[in-house]
């Protein structure tokens, strides 16, 4: 048996450690743990509440935006205001593109080099990939010159003996299975997607100013302008622009996204039997289809799905959120074997894992940084494949259609969802769902616009002594990761208490007080590991979750002897 | 003339001298030419990077010059109490097909975000970089770095960021604080700072630190710093607090493309009110443009794209020292300015912002406490600071 080190990985956007425990070729336990803490919720306490999205905003600059909506809503609740439609439709482009334009980026510069060998695509023939590539899509990059010209440019850049970013990764492992002109055309596609993430994502400056950290949230609305007849407003070019960039995002998505997932997915198909997790699906939802942000009248329905029974979805009711810090580096004042609700939550940092430098964490006490969340006393999977089981068990048209396709394409049926490699395909698909929405939402603008509505502020309840003494409320947001909930309390104008509960802490969280592990935890137990000093397998099912950030991993074996270090992006 | 190659405190080196010595190394020349970019596209950015760095045109040959004959630097990037707005920024940086070579101009030897994927290898090329290119390479901090509690609060593989930092910034030729953070304990750091998380400069006090504030940081500031050393052989002069004068030498607010509404006395009051709609001065809704010191309004982001204060939204004057405490409320007017008239002089009410700010650090005790946080780092530091070359 040897004792794998994965460290780090992240809360959310900091770092995150996993053991793990090889017997005879399987992962027969693991345990994730969080290894930074930077304590925003203390630092809340006494600020403004209609400041504290620009704090939260920080917690995350990948997923940047995610938090800072949440804040508002948080907020916004607890106050009882009701933000203007063209408000709602601002934060649905804004939101909606940043799942496009992050489920991208996750997919080619993150995921991909799980999957792909970009030194096996320098024995790629052109011609036999142009007529690959012609084969799945209509994507005009396609033709045998583009892709001589592609090989070219990257065996210079290997020739130069400089490989920069690209050094020392497991290319030539044998758990690869893509021909040559498969990796190659991915990784056509990976150079493609790196122009292509920051083209799109201009949308974000145009409707916020700047991209990472956008500047744009108010508690009550927007304050991007609307004008037709103002050139420092959102105007008629300004939508122009948006229009030309949501397009873009489209037939991307339509025309490379999805053809190579599909492409890539038919040559691992054993990776539909592991990585299932908790199997338990949880989303709060989001993208109101009304003017207002109603819960029953959401674009992706909100739900949960227990037990992978996609027959019998459950309302959410969040009054069953509650989480544990059993193992977790925080105490309780009523005791750590309890779980509290974010409502009446506590955040009291104390540290007792080893003192640094240290080999291994005591996992049998606290060791993590994350507490651990749960529903209904259960521990949930958010994300993606949640919000598409959800959404498919709920009769969701276009998420059946779309599901539909993609396991007849793969030949699978559909528990092979419950998988590492259904939650990459499910990301695909909600990708192209939402990637659908963008113009038709901007459109919804326009007309406001053109009826002369150009309300983007709330601001009845903007001055604090329109404030009741003691409020409290909570904001929900499906971030590109899953279920985000902020929960505010308000007394006499300052926040007095701050809980984030975040999709890194429901998927990467540690053991409760019962025991139970979180799901990265779970979803690791049964994979298998050709080769603990290159354990790829790990790496493909943490990715499948879309963990925060890149990470370096630590291999050691049960003396305690260093074996080898892995890269986690 | 000192040669575009020299690096203080070493002789300097003739360019063709270093093309022969080094003619296994690609330039950065070179890589764009590998990388189909024409001779023509090439001197176009040269010429937006001279633009930039405030340079006059006759300077643009002497940039091209030292772009095609330098060696590519090392870099290693760290991130430690971060979020990775400042790699994303990085990331969305200027003209695509050209920063994409910027990170070939350099030698990313390590970024844990960008790199494909590395065994133990990864984290030898950190440590190759280290103990083989001592004082050679540059270091790229992102994230606070937190003290108290021995550094609990952020490890990496067993180790405290503390540790890390110490290591590799104290090695560096120099190290760029990537962001507020960085360059001045940024969010981790505003009260009551739980984890006792401090800035570069303040966790390795003998290391070359150049700060680039700001929440994040703007991509092209980091590129045109290292092309400036690239080109000039030296760091830029910076601010006193270590920010390069080209990014940091004028307020937001002498630059704003709505300066002319504040002389004006035209403001917004209310976001969406007309004034609002036509671009008017965003001062009474909060902004803290007059007492922020970045080019924001003349770079602006994502490809020059739009800017905050072009959208709409007041500065929150992220690229200064604990904006999260000096700067809040963000909608409130921070410098309580009496008499402060549509008729007022700007400037004269430049100079009472800075006065209020200053009011503001004593009156919340900001600084104080910070002297104190400091206080309590040294004396949490080693006596005999490590060897930092072996």
């Amino acid at each position: 048996m040897a004792r794998i080190v994965v460290d780090p990985i992240t809360r959310i956007e900091g770092h995150l450690r996993i053991e793990a425990e090889v017997d005879a070729g399987r992962i027969s336990n693991a345990w994730s743990s969080a290894t930074m803490f930077r304590g925003v919720e203390i630092i809340l306490k006494g600020r403004d509440p209609r400041d504290a999205w620009v704090f939260t905003q920080r917690i995350c600059g990948v997923c940047t935006t995610v938090h800072a909506i949440t804040s508002v809503r948080a907020v916004e609740n607890a106050l009882g205001i009701t933000v203007p439609e063209n408000a709602e439709l601002i934060r649905s482009l804004i939101a909606g593109l940043q799942q496009v334009q992050d489920h991208v980026v996750h997919f080619y510069h993150l995921h991909a080099l799980d999957w792909v060998d970009i030194v096996s695509a320098l024995q790629a023939d052109p011609v036999k990939t142009a007529s690959l590539a012609q084969s799945i899509s209509e994507w005009p990059l396609s033709s045998p010159t583009y892709f001589r010209g592609v090989l070219n440019r990257v065996k210079t850049f290997v020739e130069a003996g400089q490989l920069g970013p690209f050094d020392n990764a497991y290319w030539g492992h044998p758990a690869y299975k893509l021909p040559p002109e498969a990796n190659l055309m991915a990784v056509a596609h990976y150079l493609e997607a790196l122009e292509w993430q920051r083209d799109v994502i201009k949308g974000h400056a145009i409707l916020g100013g700047k991209n990472p950290h956008l500047q744009t949230y108010l508690v009550g609305g927007m304050a991007v302008p609307l004008d037709l007849d103002s050139q420092q407003a959102v105007n008629a070019h300004t939508i122009a622009t948006l229009q030309s960039l949501f397009k873009k995002a489209k037939t991307f998505v339509e025309q490379v996204y999805v053809p190579d997932l599909l492409a890539v997915a038919s040559f691992y198909p054993e990776w539909t039997q592991w990585g299932a997790g908790v199997g338990n699906y949880m989303s709060y939802g989001d993208f109101p289809t009304t003017a207002r942000l109603d819960p029953a009248q959401l674009f992706l329905p909100r739900g949960v799905v227990f037990d992978k029974r996609l027959d019998a979805p459950q309302p959410l009711d969040m009054q069953k959120i509650a989480e544990y810090v059993a193992h977790s580096y925080y105490e309780y004042a009523g005791g750590d074997g309890q779980a509290l609700h974010p409502f009446q939550g506590e955040t009291n940092p104390r540290y007792t894992g080893p003192q640094p430098p240290y080999d291994f964490l005591d996992t049998e006490g606290k060791y993590s940084w994350l507490k651990a969340p749960r529903y209904d006393d259960r521990p949930m999977e958010v994300g993606p494949l949640s919000r598409m089981l959800v959404a498919y068990a709920n009769g969701h048209q276009r998420v059946r259609e779309l599901v539909s396709f993609v396991l007849e394409r793969l030949k699978v049926g559909p528990e092979a969802l419950f998988s590492t490699l259904g939650r990459t395909a499910a990301r695909g698909i909600e990708t192209l769902v939402i990637a659908e929405q963008l113009l038709g939402w901007l459109d919804k603008l326009a007309a406001n616009m053109d009826r002369g509505d150009l309300v983007i502020h709330n601001d009845e309840k903007w001055d604090p002594s329109s404030w009741p003494e003691e409020a409290e409320g909570w904001g929900f947001h499906e971030a590109p990761r899953g279920a985000l909930g902020h929960w505010v309390r308000i007394e006499r104008g300052k926040i007095a208490g701050y809980q984030a509960v975040v999709p890194s802490t429901w998927n990467g969280g540690p053991r409760d007080a019962r025991g139970q592990r979180g799901p990265y935890e779970e979803a690791l137990v049964g994979t298998p590991i050709a080769d603990v000093e290159k354990p790829l397998e790990i790496l493909r099912t943490v990715h499948s979750f879309d963990p925060c950030m890149a990470c370096a991993a630590h291999l050691v074996d049960v003396r305690g002897r260093e074996l080898a270090q892995v890269r986690i992006l | 003339m000192q040669s575009p190659l020299s690096v203080p405190g070493r002789e300097s080196v003739h360019a063709d001298e270093v093309l022969t010595a080094r003619s296994g190394d690609e330039t950065f020349y070179q890589a764009l030419r590998a990388r189909g970019v024409s001779r023509r596209s090439f001197m176009q950015f040269v010429g937006a990077v001279a633009g930039m760095l405030g340079l006059e045109a006759s300077f643009v040959p002497r940039i091209a010059q030292a772009l095609q004959v330098q060696r590519k630097l090392p870099l290693v990037w760290l991130e430690f109490q971060d979020c990775a707005g400042n790699t994303e920024s990085f990331l969305r940086a200027a003209k695509p097909s050209v920063d994409e070579v910027i990170l070939e101009a350099i030698s990313l030897n390590y970024h844990e975000t960008i790199m494909a994927a590395a065994g133990h290898l990864a984290e030898e090329v950190l440590q190759k970089t280290v103990r083989e290119s001592p004082g050679e390479y540059i270091a790229v901090v992102e994230g606070s770095i937190p003290t108290a509690d021995g550094g609990v609060y952020c490890t990496i593989g067993g180790r405290t960021a503390l540790d890390i930092a110490r290591e590799v910034c104290g090695n560096a030729l120099a190290t760029v604080a990537a962001g507020t953070c960085a360059c001045f304990g940024g969010l981790p750091a505003a009260a009551p700072n739980p984890t006792g998380a401090v800035s570069v400069s303040a966790a390795v006090p003998g290391a070359t630190v150049i700060n680039l504030s700001a929440c994040p940081f703007n991509a092209a500031n980091i590129t045109a710093l290292l092309v400036h050393y690239l080109t000039f052989g030296r760091f830029p002069a910076t601010d006193n607090l270590g920010r390069p004068l080209f990014a940091y030498g004028k307020r937001i607010h002498d630059a704003c493309e709505r300066r002319a509404h504040f002389d004006a006395g035209q403001y917004a009051e209310r976001f969406g009110d007309q004034g609002h709609r036509l671009g008017y001065c965003l001062y009474k809704l909060g902004c803290k443009g007059p007492a922020t010191y970045q080019n924001c309004p003349t770079v602006r982001w994502n490809e020059g794209m739009n800017w905050p204060i072009g959208a709409g939204h007041p500065c929150v004057g992220c690229a200064e020292p604990y904006f999260w405490d000096t700067m809040t409320p963000f909608y409130e007017r921070l410098p309580k300015v009496a008499g402060f008239g549509v008729d007022a002089d700007a400037d004269a009410v430049g100079v009472g912002i800075v006065a209020g700010t200053a009011a503001a650090f004593t009156a919340h005790g900001i600084l104080k406490s910070i002297q104190r946080r400091r206080a309590e780092i040294k004396e949490k530091e080693p006596s005999g600071s490590e060897s930092t070359e072996e």
